[in-house]
């Protein structure tokens, strides 16, 4: 190849480069970087009804942020969701996993059916959720089948005690996002090689638990840190199916949905919501990284 | 996740090529601005264009109507932007930027003008201000100056089958101990005694507060909620809810009247737009009263609620903006009574109008009418949704979790307090 060939291939393929990448780079920049830019010059403003403010207040937002007790209870909201979320997602979407990846026939049929809820609207999947499965009238599904065993309508999205909101809560996030990381898991699964299991058979391995416990599990290390992660993450930025579901009430609140309610909503608080947002995303990436130091994400190649 | 082949007529990188012009066009046009409800061009032949913003009315036909008075204003190119869902979240975020609405209904609240969103509007109401009444100038008012003209008063009230209560041997309670006891004498196995949303009862926090001789503010701008009659009423309020004779989880709330039409309740708290859809189930079926008095020494109280037309401040065209509020909401007599009473039924803020309706002449919305002049009380505009959400979350603790009431009050108390300093010093 010329050095005139070479020249013009790389002038063509930076141009293709930036002809594909371009328009995604300035939406990030536009769409993401900024706002997180101006969020940051926000929280250091008293910013009520302007994105332009003019009274530099320092610090005082953020302290204003960590000691209002919403905002705290609304960190409260959060762990108490993932404490549910983050386990019932891992066991229940493993779980799945393993089935599907079983099955000898319709392999594919079964990994489309658990995966199409992913493709549902949060907002969507909350509204049936309220309305015709969880409504606390007489003919909501949910309240129909108690019915059949004589047990009295339940009120699920109204009664904080017992706080039966919570199972609306949970079930539709699971609905929505089992299958994506059954996905996750199945990949992982078909990454490990067939001749470790003969190689533990030959050794005596009962196949089920003792192989699952010493063979399928520790070589799902790096998917299960993964998957671990993500569902974390995302369950610091729940939001939807709160907000749909139950909008914005004080006793189920989470950060988000906080956060939205002050700099968004009605209040138009940039200043403090700004200051709550990066709080926020600090804890996340704290907490990430904690993770990742001890669940040895890194090692987790090795 | 395996990306399979499209068809078999495009290849990958044709596949790459055409959804990379796609998204570079997406970016594009989104960079260049979202709908705004204003004509691409600067409007139809010339004319200055302008965007009118609603929240989503329920009531069939209201959208058309709203289009059709646009359509009919000559001096300028009016677009309707109809709203459903959180109105209130995006009419606020739309009035940050230039690109929001010129003209748009909501309500008054002292930010609003602190931070120069809306113009006033004094000089639209000359030579007619008496044919408003001196509540829906004050909640439209700040320090002398009116931001507002008022388009219409929605009463909120209780309505309830007269046949169920005349059947129960009840009469329309007088207290809200006598309201108990009727919800739960009313409450069978398939009907609730009665319906105040599915948050518990969150909108009757003001009408309680009323009762028992309270405000959300003083007149020196102090919380007026503090005492220990409203932390009865409150407490009150929490009876009601736990008497299980309050319909929850409803899959529409308050404001629609589908509940008390399928039969779920006996009783519910809504606002007079609902009237027609009701007496259409119902006939004459159908009594009112108003939130009853906390015991002998309080009142019974109605919310005065309504909507009110703004102009934005960041408008490129105010003037225009002001011309078509003073045209469509002053000089179109015809188009207030069709809006007032054609779809859902409202009290037309002018007196004059309000008095030859002749929708408001008889029956439970004379009865409305009748309720709302003698204890309508309206927003007051220093009352800022700051305040409103520490008011509500006082109130959820204390109706939904049972809350010491005196408690909670004192919560809400600090936030409305801080709030009141920052704004008056």
């Amino acid at each position: 190849m010329s050095p005139r060939t070479t020249t013009k291939g790389i002038r063509g393929n930076t141009l293709w480069f930036w002809v594909f990448v371009g328009p995604f780079v300035i939406g990030l920049l536009v769409f993401s970087y900024l706002p997180i830019v101006w969020s940051l010059v926000l929280s250091f403003f008293e910013a009520r009804n302007t994105v332009t403010p003019t009274e530099f207040v320092g610090l005082r937002n953020y302290v204003d942020m960590l000691t209002d007790r919403n905002f705290l209870s609304s960190l409260g909201t959060f762990s108490v969701f993932a404490l549910f979320i983050v386990p019932l997602t891992f066991v229940l979407s493993l779980a799945l996993a393993l089935l599907v990846n079983q099955v000898k026939i319709a392999r594919a049929f079964f990994r489309s059916v658990f995966f199409l809820p992913t493709a549902c609207s949060y907002v969507v999947a909350s509204l049936i959720w309220k309305l015709s499965i969880f409504n606390g009238v007489r003919f909501g599904l949910a309240n129909t089948v108690l019915d059949w065993f004589g047990i009295d309508q339940i009120a699920w999205l109204s009664t904080v005690d017992p706080p039966w909101f919570w199972i609306p809560i949970i079930t539709v996030r699971l609905w929505l996002q089992l299958g994506f990381y059954m996905i996750l898991f199945i990949a992982g699964l078909q990454r490990i090689s067939p001749a470790l299991y003969e190689a533990a058979y030959v050794d005596g391995a009962r196949p089920g638990w003792q192989v699952f416990r010493f063979i399928t599990l520790p070589q799902l290390r790096a998917t299960a840190v993964a998957v671990l992660i993500l569902n974390l993450i995302a369950a610091y930025q729940a939001f939807d199916e709160f907000y749909n579901l139950l909008g914005n009430v004080n006793f189920a609140r989470p950060p988000l949905v906080y956060l939205y309610g002050i700099s968004l909503g009605t209040i138009q608080d940039l200043g403090h919501g700004s200051a709550g947002a990066l709080i926020l995303a600090a804890i996340i990436m704290i907490v990430t990284l904690l993770q990742n130091k001890i669940l040895g994400f890194g090692k987790a190649n090795d | 996740m395996a990306v399979g082949r499209p068809n078999a007529g495009l290849s990958r990188r044709d596949l790459l090529k055409r959804t990379g012009g796609l998204a570079a066009l997406a970016a594009f046009t989104a960079a260049c601005g979202g709908n705004t409800g204003r004509p691409a061009d600067s409007g139809g032949g010339g004319k200055t264009a302008l965007a009118q913003w609603y929240h989503q009315y329920g009531e069939t036909g209201a959208r058309e109507a709203a289009l059709k008075y646009a359509k009919a204003y000559g001096d300028a190119a009016v677009t309707v932007q109809w709203t459903p869902g959180d109105y209130g979240a995006k009419l606020s975020s739309g009035l940050l930027s230039s690109k929001g609405p010129d003209v748009f209904e909501g309500q008054l609240n002292l930010a609003m003008v602190k931070s120069n969103q809306i113009v006033a509007l004094d000089d639209l109401l000359e030579g007619v201000k008496d044919d408003f009444s001196a509540e829906d100038l004050a909640t439209n008012t700040v320090d002398g100056k009116t931001y507002g003209i008022r388009m219409i008063v929605d009463p909120q009230v209780i309505y309830y089958r007269k046949s169920l209560l005349e059947k129960a041997g009840i009469q329309p309670p007088t207290t809200i101990d006598d309201l108990i006891s009727a919800s739960k004498e009313l409450t069978t196995n398939k009907v609730k005694g009665i319906f105040v949303g599915n948050d518990g009862g969150v909108a009757l926090g003001g009408p309680a507060l009323w009762s028992s001789g309270g405000a959300y503010l003083t007149k020196d701008n102090k919380p007026g909620f503090t005492d220990g009659r409203a932390a009865q009423a409150f407490g009150k309020l929490h009876e009601l809810y736990a008497s299980k004779s309050t319909l929850l989880g409803a899959p529409t709330d308050w404001t629609d009247p589908s509940a008390i039409i399928q039969g779920l309740v006996a009783m519910q708290w809504i606002g007079m737009w609902a009237l027609p859809a009701m007496q259409k189930a119902f006939g004459d079926d159908l009594g009112v009263f108003a939130f009853p008095a906390l015991d002998a020494q309080g009142t019974p109280a109605v919310y005065s609620g309504g909507w009110t037309q703004f102009v934005s401040a960041k408008s490129a065209n105010v003037d225009a903006a002001k011309k078509f509020v003073k045209w469509l909401w002053i000089d179109q007599a015809e188009y207030q009574e069709d809006w007032c009473l054609n779809y859902g039924f409202h009290i037309p803020p002018r007196k004059s109008l309000a008095a030859k309706a002749a929708k408001l002449q008889d029956g439970a919305a004379a009865e409305t009418v009748k309720l709302n002049e003698q204890y309508g009380k309206t927003d007051n505009p220093a009352w800022t949704p700051k305040m409103a959400t520490a008011f509500g979350d006082m109130l959820t603790n204390v109706i939904r979790k049972g809350a010491d009431p005196a408690a909670e009050i004192g919560k809400a108390e600090k936030t409305v307090g801080t709030e009141l300093s920052r704004l008056f010093g």
